[in-house]
């Protein structure tokens, strides 16, 4: 029951941003990611936000150009799943402001730890976006 | 602001790296400007620059997120940990989670670092080492720092409570003699108010549970009414904006909590009871036009279905599927198929109401929705219902997308031939299939309803008509196509004679020049392979004989191949445009109908191989395992060595049918021809063939009428240098040698292998109270006497001495006799009393042979021999098979 990695990914397939939770080498990392968003990006809107590959389960989503994808292994559910990834978008959008994906990347470690505080080892910490804020708001404050 | 202090204000070196980045056309300029920025952050790092450090540790992040490797930044993480700063350890420990992983030794260092920070005064900084800790911690890890972690369990912060009972789980998961410790403090956990310690309380209970039975014990006994109290709380508690989603409070701790009681509940009776009512309440009360509800009312059904049975809850979830499975979100649908997975096996009888659901779910237009509802359809299947099933299946085959008919196809196939009622329904299903999708159904399905077919003997005109009007069709399906040329070579005559007919057939009209232009359409078309080319050919062959009036124009298309690349197939041009033009007489026995394939044998034999058992004298054993490669992987060098192969069928038995053949070709066993073989007696010269296409039933008697078709063949790979055949065979493992003799004997040794095979008269055996001696061999120019005699004790043994004798009037120089026995015997041969055998019946050599029967009183000795030796300054090979061994040896 826990999450494996968290993918953020543009549509013309770059990544823009890439956490696992379990040990990949960068090659196995390449060669998923660029097979899971191959499939991804060619399903249409109406078809389910699940795509089963190897022996994870993604379940994606698209906010504008960017796909969220988040592999999870069988037991998870995936409709939770789904409200994490609109959780997370919202909390980026409450630190940055209507994000997009120019913010992700030049703000990368900020994303990272927005991701951080709420998953640790594949599992949800926090789900408050308050909280969840808080430390990355301290930090801005203090420089 | 000050770039030195902070890290995160958008460095302008960073951000010019992510725009060079950016702006790369190619991934060649991506790879240069990465190259280019590497070797300035190795500089930057040997000339131990703190003041770009973080910069550095940020830039590298990103090109490792790019997917470059960046190992060389590892110990600038381990650095940045290490220093005082808050911003530089922040960056620091986010190098660590990105860059390193519990695998590298590098790890071990920070192990002191994260120990004092564990241990800091800042309780930020205390969080940070914790999340690294959960993130990467290795077993030793776990070990060393557990109790600072257990410490952090009861921490006034609840923020760092809750990284603590994450950090926990990393711990007991690492070292599950650890979770001891931890169960306390895991149960007070589920008491705290905060849903972030609540929510990984939780997990950590659940991640408890599974590593410890005592804590699953512990949680039973002690916290179930706790847990179904917070979960009441959850469920009912007024609207806390924090955790809010879309209405729904934290349906992520409503999630949790119903997983944790999942966990508890599963095969414990009274934590179930305990459960059911807060469950029930869950189940009504959820909104379901909410994903966040859904989700809940999801998990929730899952718990109802893994906890102890009680009717009611299950009906209600049961109910709740069939709402989801009619939902228009396919989101819904995708999860109800998930679920109906799981609860097939709790309830069959539920999960069967929605099969026309499900079904209609096969052909969504959704790939991902398809292949859950194919495999559920698959489990759903059973005698009664497989044929309305099947037929659904396959009709949406017709249609489906190209990506899904692969997976479509196994499964159909996959679900014929496990409940077909009958084998007319099998092999119609099965023509449909090939029909439809030919080009996905695996060889070992075709080989499969091959010999289905064969077995069903009232049903051969009636599938071979059906065949032939599904070619018309669609002749594009490769599987199709070489069904359907089987079938015609075997049943061709049924074909046009309309014969079986059943009454459900419609009659067809088809000539005998109809099924030609099947067969050579077949072999024709470009797509074919050179196993459908093949078995076209062998179908060509068989319809020669059956139809004689098309015998020319077969031959035209056959010969059409002697000039293939593919040897395999230039060899049968060859060999079956010989048998067609010269060889009337034999070919109507030789391509009989093939025997009945043995279903059992069959599958059990799939991967049969084909080996010999060998000794030789006076060297040393080699015993060697020969595999003969079916089909048309066949070696060049095959035909020889089958002149020597005794083959696997250790029975004796005569056959005259050719069509082992074809069952070579589709690599099919080949014992079932020997242990049903042909009715008739054999004709001379069919056994030559029939070695010359390397099956295994042994030569008894034999002229040589087809020595033209053999040397024509062997002429073709080993042109005319005298040895050149002689030491193709001497190579080949299934040799036993002995000195040699003298001969004048002066023929080519091609034409001499055959001469060895021609005269194998059978000399009636002489009554007598002992073994009788019996003239093995005897050819113009040499005669070969064996004298048998037991060991005593050991009955399975057989000593025989065999007698040379000269029939010509030349010396024979360089004699060596050389013997192959079959698997089930052994062979060894002492060595002979010389190598020059001078002409004259008077003068003799003997040599001393002795075999071990593992098959003692079941089967007689067979044995294959050859004799080469020189005569007159030639060599001379003279080769026989000797299966009149006296019986009970």
């Amino acid at each position: 029951m826990t999450i494996r990695f968290v993918l953020m990914v543009n549509k013309q397939g770059q990544t823009r941003l890439a956490q696992y939770y379990e040990y990949l080498t960068l090659e196995e990392r390449r060669a998923l990611e660029g097979e899971i968003v191959r499939k991804c990006l060619a399903r249409t809107e109406q078809q389910c936000s699940f795509v089963e590959h190897r022996n994870y389960k993604v379940v994606y989503r698209r906010y504008a150009s960017l796909f969220f994808l988040v592999g999870v292994d069988n037991d998870e559910n995936e409709l939770a799943i789904l409200e994490f990834i609109h959780l997370l978008v919202e909390t980026m959008d409450r630190h940055f402001g209507n994000v997009c994906e120019l913010d992700i990347m030049f703000h990368l470690e900020k994303a990272h730890f927005m991701l951080e505080e709420m998953v640790m080892n594949g599992c949800i910490v926090e789900t408050s976006k308050s909280n969840i804020l808080t430390p990355i708001q301290l930090m801005e404050k203090s420089s | 602001m000050d770039t030195i202090m902070n890290p995160f204000s958008s460095s302008t070196r960073l951000r010019d790296m992510i725009r060079a980045i950016r702006a790369c056309k190619t991934a060649a300029e991506e790879r240069a400007v990465v190259r280019k920025e590497c070797a300035s952050i190795r500089a930057s790092i040997n000339e131990n620059d703190h003041y770009y450090r973080h910069r550095n540790l940020a830039k590298l992040m990103f090109i490792q997120m790019l997917g470059y490797p960046t190992h060389f930044g590892q110990m600038e993480c381990l650095k940045l940990i290490a220093s005082s700063g808050f911003p530089e350890k922040r960056i620091g420990y986010l190098g660590l989670m990105l860059l390193l992983d519990e695998r590298q030794e590098v790890l071990m260092l920070v192990t002191n670092s994260l120990k004092q920070d564990l241990n800091h005064t800042n309780q930020y900084i205390v969080g940070l080492a914790l999340c690294a800790l959960g993130n990467i911690c290795s077993a030793e890890m776990a070990r060393d720092l557990a109790p600072e972690v257990e410490r952090l369990l009861q921490f006034r912060d609840p923020n760092i409570r809750k990284k603590a009972a994450l950090c926990s789980i990393r711990i007991i998961k690492k070292v599950p003699d650890l979770a001891e410790n931890f169960i306390n403090a895991a149960a007070a956990l589920l008491k705290e108010k905060h849903h972030g310690v609540l929510i990984t309380g939780v997990q950590l209970c659940t991640d408890l549970c599974r590593v410890s039975s005592e804590a699953l014990g512990f949680f039973r006994k002690k916290c179930m009414d706790a847990l179904v109290k917070t979960l009441k709380d959850v469920v009912n508690s007024p609207y806390t904006p924090e955790y809010d989603i879309a209405g729904i409070a934290d349906p992520f701790l409503h999630i949790r909590l119903l997983k944790l009681l999942r966990v508890l509940g599963q095969g414990d009776a009274d934590a179930s009871d305990a459960m059911n009512d807060i469950l029930a309440q869950v189940a009504t009360k959820a909104d379901t036009n909410r994903n966040a509800g859904n989700a809940i009312l999801y998990e929730c059904v899952e718990t109802i279905m893994s906890i102890e049975d009680n009717g009611g809850l299950r009906v209600l979830a049961i109910n709740i599927l069939g709402r989801f499975l009619s939902n228009r979100d396919n989101n819904i649908r995708y999860v109800a198929l998930n679920m109906l997975m799981k609860a097939i096996s709790v309830d069959t009888q539920a999960v069967h109401r929605h099969r026309a659901t499900i079904l209609e779910c096969v052909k969504d237009s959704d790939a991902s929705i398809r292949k859950r509802s194919l495999e559920l359809i698959y489990l759903l299947v059973n005698e009664t219902n497989v044929k309305p099933l099947t037929k659904e299946l396959i009709d949406y085959l017709e249609v489906s997308d190209l990506e899904f008919k692969g997976d479509l196809t196994a499964k159909i196939c996959s679900m014929v031939e496990k409940f077909s009622p009958d084998k007319i329904w099998y092999i119609d299903q099965m023509l449909k299939v090939l029909s439809e999708a030919g080009n996905f159904v695996k060889v070992e399905v075709c080989h499969a309803l091959i010999v289905i077919i064969s077995n069903a003997a009232d049903l051969h005109g009636y599938t071979v008509r059906a065949l032939y009007k599904a070619f018309q069709a669609s002749d594009e399906q490769e599987s199709l196509t070489r069904v359907a040329v089987w079938c015609v070579g075997e049943y061709g005559d049924m074909l046009v004679n309309n014969a079986g007919m059943l009454d459900i057939e419609d009659p067809v009209t088809v000539t005998e020049s109809d099924a030609v232009d099947l067969v050579e359409t077949a072999i024709k078309r470009h797509t074919s392979d050179a196993t459908t080319k093949a078995m076209a050919l062998v179908a060509l062959l068989k319809l020669s004989s059956r139809f004689p009036s098309c015998s020319e124009r077969i031959k035209e298309i056959v010969v059409q191949h002697k000039g293939s690349f593919l040897l395999e197939l230039q060899q049968r041009s060859l060999e079956f445009n010989s048998i067609i033009e010269k060889h009337t007489n034999i070919r109507s026995a030789l391509v009989e109908r093939m025997p009945v394939l043995d279903e059992a044998t069959f599958s059990g034999r799939r991967a049969g191989s084909v080996s010999t058992a060998v000794s030789a004298s006076p060297g040393p054993s080699t015993g060697a395992s020969l595999k003969v490669p079916n089909g048309v992987s066949k070696p060049a060098a095959a035909p020889l060595v089958d002149l020597l192969d005794l083959s696997s069928d250790d029975n004796p038995v005569p056959s005259s049918s050719g069509s082992d053949f074809l069952q070579d070709l589709l690599g099919v066993d080949l014992s079932p021809a020997a242990t049903q073989s042909g009715t008739q007696p054999s004709k001379s010269g069919t056994e030559v063939l029939l070695d010359l296409l390397s099956i295994g039933s042994p030569v008894q008697q034999s002229s040589s009428p087809v020595a033209d078709i053999f040397s024509s063949n062997i002429a073709t790979k080993a042109p005319a240098s005298p040895l050149h055949g002689l030491t193709s065979l001497a190579t080949q493992p299934v040799l036993a040698a002995s000195p040699p003799a003298a001969s004048t004997k002066a023929a080519s040794p091609i034409i001499d292998l055959l001469d060895g095979l021609a005269p194998v008269p059978s000399i009636p055996e002489k009554n007598g109270p002992a073994y009788p001696s019996v003239v093995a061999f005897e050819s113009s120019s040499l005669r070969i006497t064996f004298d048998f005699s037991k060991p005593p004790g050991n009955p399975q043994s057989t000593v025989i001495q065999a007698t040379f004798t000269n029939l010509s009037s030349n010396n024979y120089t360089d004699f060596i006799f050389q013997a192959a026995v079959p698997k089930f015997l052994q062979l060894h041969l002492d060595p002979a009393s010389g190598n020059t055998l001078p002409a004259g019946a008077n003068s003799n050599l003997t040599q001393t042979l002795r075999v071990t029967n593992s098959q003692h009183g079941k089967k007689s000795l067979v044995m294959r021999i050859r004799i080469s030796y020189k005569a007159s300054g030639k060599d001379v090979l003279e080769e026989g098979q000797i299966s009149h061994f006296p019986r009970d040896l």
